[in-house]
This record gives C-alpha cells, sequence and structure tokens, in this order.
C-alpha cells in the first residue's frame, strides 16, 4: 500500500511539473488536486494536449481524447497515469 | 527597420545574425529587433551578399530606416515598408519615409527611463542614427552611468515593463481602430456535431503530438471562405482597399500575464488539416516563449480569435488596422437545436464577424459566415 502511494506520489510530481513548464506563474500551492487543472493553470486547448504529450514522453502513458473527461484535475490525471504505469 | 505591425513606431536592434560579407538569401533570418510586444526575427527579403551594417547592436532607430547595405549590383539599403504585399518578387525594396509622426524620436524603453529618472527628453542629445534617443542619451543625461544599456539589457527587459508596454501598444492600436473603422458586426450560431465526430474519429488512435484540435478546422474553414469573400482579406491604406491574393490568417494568441499577439499563419488556405495544425502548433509556441519572424508580424490578411474551450461563448472582436475584418469562434457549447421541426441537442458555436463599413457590408459579410458555417458542416472538405 505504502508502495502505492509512493508511486501515486511520483506520478502527481511528474504531472505537476509538467503543468509547471507550460504555466510557469502558476504558484503550486494554489493548485486544488480535485479542482479543473485547465481552469486553475489556466491551459488552453493547445496547453492541454502540449501537457498530455508530455506526460506520454514521460510515462508512456496516452490519454486518449474520449478519456480526457477523467485527467481533468490533478487527481484525476495521477490516478489515470499511476494505474497504467507498467 | 522595417514595421513590424501597425502600431510599430520604432525598434531596437538586438543583434545582428550575418556578418559583413555573408551571402544572404531571401527568407534568412538576419537580425533581431526588439519591439513592445517581443523580440523579433528579421527575414530579409532580396538575394546578395551584406554590405556596410548601419544600425549597432542596442540602437533605436525609426520605422523605415535602412539597417543595412546589400550588394547586389549596387548598393541597396534593406528596408521594408510594411504591413506590405507579400515580397514576393517585387523589385528592390527602397526606404520609405516613416510612416509615423516624429515627435522627440526617443525608443520605449529610452521613454521609461526618461520618466524613472525624471528626464525631460526635449532636452536630451540623441546619439543614435537620425538622431534618436537611446537609454544611454536618457542615462547620460540624468547624470552618470546608471546602467549600462545593451543589446543583452534590451534582451532581458524585464516582464513588468514588457507586459506594460504591450499593453500601452494595444491600447493605442485598438483606440485608433475604433476611432478610424466604422466596424459592424454579425453573428450566426453553427452546428459543430458533424465537426466534432469527424475530428473524434481523426484523432482516434494518433499520438498526442498529431492530434488535430477545433481551433485548426475554424482556422481553415475561415481562410477557405475568405476567398469567396476577397474584400474582407487585406488592408485599408490611405484611403483605399488593397485586396490581398494570399490569405494570411493572423492568428489572436493570449500570453500568459497578460497581453495579445496575433502573428500571420501564411497561406492558411492552402495547408492540408495536419500541416496547418502542425505550423499553428509551432507558430502559437513561438508566440508565448520565441522569437516570431517580422513578416509574421506584419503581413496578416484577416485576423481570427478563437476563445477555445474554456472561454466565453461570444466574442466580438475589434479588428487589427490595416486590415478590414476579423473572425471570432466562441466557446464550442452544447445547444438546444432544432432538426427537422425537432429539438434536439447539438455541440455548437457562435461565430462572429467584424468588418470594416468602408470596405463591405453586412450583406457579404454574411456570405462569409454563410461559407464557414457551410464548410465546419462538411468537415472532410476540410
Amino acid at each position: 500500500m505504502n508502495g502505492h502511494k509512493a508511486a501515486g506520489d511520483a506520478v502527481r510530481a511528474l504531472v505537476l511539473d509538467e503543468v509547471l513548464r507550460i504555466a510557469p506563474d502558476i504558484e503550486p500551492s494554489a493548485l486544488d488536486d480535485t479542482a479543473d487543472l485547465r481552469r486553475t493553470a489556466d491551459l488552453d486547448s493547445l496547453d492541454f494536449q502540449t501537457l498530455i504529450e508530455a506526460i506520454a514522453a514521460r510515462t508512456g502513458v496516452v490519454v486518449p481524447e474520449g478519456d480526457y473527461q477523467q485527467v481533468r484535475s490533478l487527481q484525476g490525471m495521477t490516478d489515470y497515469i499511476s494505474s497504467r504505469m507498467g | 527597420m522595417p514595421s513590424l505591425g501597425a502600431d510599430m513606431t520604432e525598434g531596437t536592434l538586438l543583434e545582428w545574425l550575418v556578418q559583413p560579407g555573408d551571402e544572404v538569401h531571401r527568407g534568412d533570418i538576419v537580425a533581431v529587433v526588439d519591439t513592445e510586444k517581443s523580440a523579433i526575427e528579421i527575414e530579409i527579403f532580396e538575394d546578395g551578399r551584406l554590405g556596410r551594417l548601419l544600425v549597432e547592436p542596442g540602437e533605436t532607430v525609426p520605422v523605415g530606416m535602412p539597417l543595412a547595405v546589400i550588394e547586389k549590383s549596387g548598393p541597396t539599403p534593406i528596408a521594408r515598408s510594411a504591413p506590405g504585399p507579400t515580397p514576393a518578387s517585387g523589385p528592390a525594396p527602397t526606404t520609405p519615409p516613416p510612416r509615423a509622426q516624429r515627435r522627440v524620436a526617443a525608443s520605449p524603453l529610452a521613454r521609461r527611463r526618461a520618466k524613472e529618472l525624471g528626464v525631460d527628453l526635449a532636452a536630451v542629445q540623441g546619439s543614435g542614427k537620425g538622431g534618436v534617443l537611446t537609454v544611454d542619451d536618457v542615462e547620460r543625461s540624468a547624470g552618470g552611468v546608471v546602467q549600462k544599456a545593451s543589446a543583452a539589457r534590451a534582451a532581458t527587459t524585464d516582464a513588468g515593463d514588457r507586459s506594460a508596454a504591450m499593453r500601452t501598444a494595444i491600447g493605442a492600436l485598438m483606440a485608433r481602430s475604433k476611432r478610424e473603422i466604422p466596424h459592424y458586426y454579425l453573428q450566426s450560431t453553427i452546428d459543430m456535431r458533424a465537426a466534432t465526430e469527424w475530428l473524434a474519429a481523426l484523432n482516434a488512435g494518433r499520438p498526442v503530438a498529431e492530434r488535430v484540435l477545433t481551433a485548426a478546422l475554424m482556422l481553415k474553414a475561415t481562410a477557405l471562405a475568405v476567398r469567396t469573400v476577397p474584400e474582407l482579406n487585406g488592408f485599408y491604406r490611405d484611403g483605399t482597399f488593397e485586396q490581398q491574393d494570399h490569405v494570411h490568417l493572423g492568428i489572436a494568441v493570449s500570453l500568459r500575464g497578460g497581453g495579445l499577439i496575433a502573428p500571420a499563419l501564411h497561406d492558411a488556405d492552402a495547408l492540408p488539416i495536419e500541416e496547418l495544425m502542425q505550423r499553428m502548433k509551432d507558430l502559437v509556441g513561438r508566440a508565448r516563449n520565441g522569437r516570431l519572424r517580422g513578416s509574421e508580424m506584419s503581413d496578416p490578411t484577416l485576423t481570427v480569435t478563437s476563445l477555445g474551450d474554456r472561454g466565453a461563448e461570444i466574442v466580438h472582436g475589434v479588428i487589427y488596422p490595416p486590415q478590414v475584418a476579423l473572425v471570432g469562434f466562441g466557446r464550442v457549447v452544447e445547444r438546444p437545436w432544432a432538426v427537422d421541426g425537432m429539438l434536439t441537442v447539438r455541440p455548437t458555436v457562435a461565430v462572429t464577424l467584424a468588418a470594416d463599413h468602408r470596405v463591405s457590408d453586412g450583406h457579404r459579410g454574411g456570405l462569409l459566415l454563410e461559407a464557414i458555417d457551410e464548410l465546419l458542416r462538411r468537415p472532410e472538405a476540410l
């Protein structure tokens, strides 16, 4: 269970890292894990695509467009990616 | 110094990317210029060998001043008055007179510095070409060297400063637009079901990097549609409309932390949708983080603003002079929709046109929106 939690934390850090690369002006502590990431980090559709692309490059997990609803929040993205990583 | 947009009166040369004696070809990037909006790469518009450099890095000069000499059969100063027609195969460019009336010629940077230091610009002797005031002049005049002005400093103009300067530039240009252009506005709502489904099918199974966004479809539809109403594609200058054959779509890009820039996506009507998407990505990326090219800044023939899937539902735009129209797409939203006497729900988008009454009227403008509607309902044709 602890290992699972640690893996989740690592993914969360990775996602946050990529969000901040696109939105360097955002204060990480201001990001609510359950809020819509695109709203809180002010990402447009191109930014979001860049984010998905960067995460795919680092984790190998490609989010299809049909699943975008599930990865709207930092929490949702973290869970989605963690559960699909080898 | 080329004009990189209707609001530009002067620019600061940041660096030369070529040396005297270098062979240069049309389209090569030869220098970087700082404007209130960002650092812009300057392309050259003819072939030849670079002769003397007339402007040094760090110098601010008015639009229209030659930056260097290109040696061909005879020396010809490089300079281009823009936004102009695409410099495809025109004669060697000559030096146009600066468009803007010169008050005290000083760079935006120098003006700000003068304000900070309480220096009266009129009392300062300009050392730049043509007596233009530089930051150095202002600081010298303030007594003692406060800080050495350099190309590097100009390049790292602090972000807040840039943002304020950009706001001023946008304000001036939009005020001019509202003052001079008799805008009229039209609006339609388009059924986006076909476009949305077509895109979903196109993107399914594609690597993320190759996915096409709805915005790309909107741009392509607009670029194709304006070919049928060409009086919305071009420039209004000196009392006459200059229709353009190429469709260089200006894409309104909002910058993080505020500000807006609308560089051109060249020949958008002729690009396959995948390529248009890649070019749009590249352009938006460079507008936000990197460098735009001079031609991208100076020659959009029609601007599109697309709020994406998070913005407001409807946008009524302000035309970028000297263009004569602006097309705005709101957010795609599901709305109740009547089809064959039955009520259903469809993804829809409100598209608006702001256009210049000196060149067109509502009837012709309406045809543009109709053409966009038709194209978006048959996305496979895009």
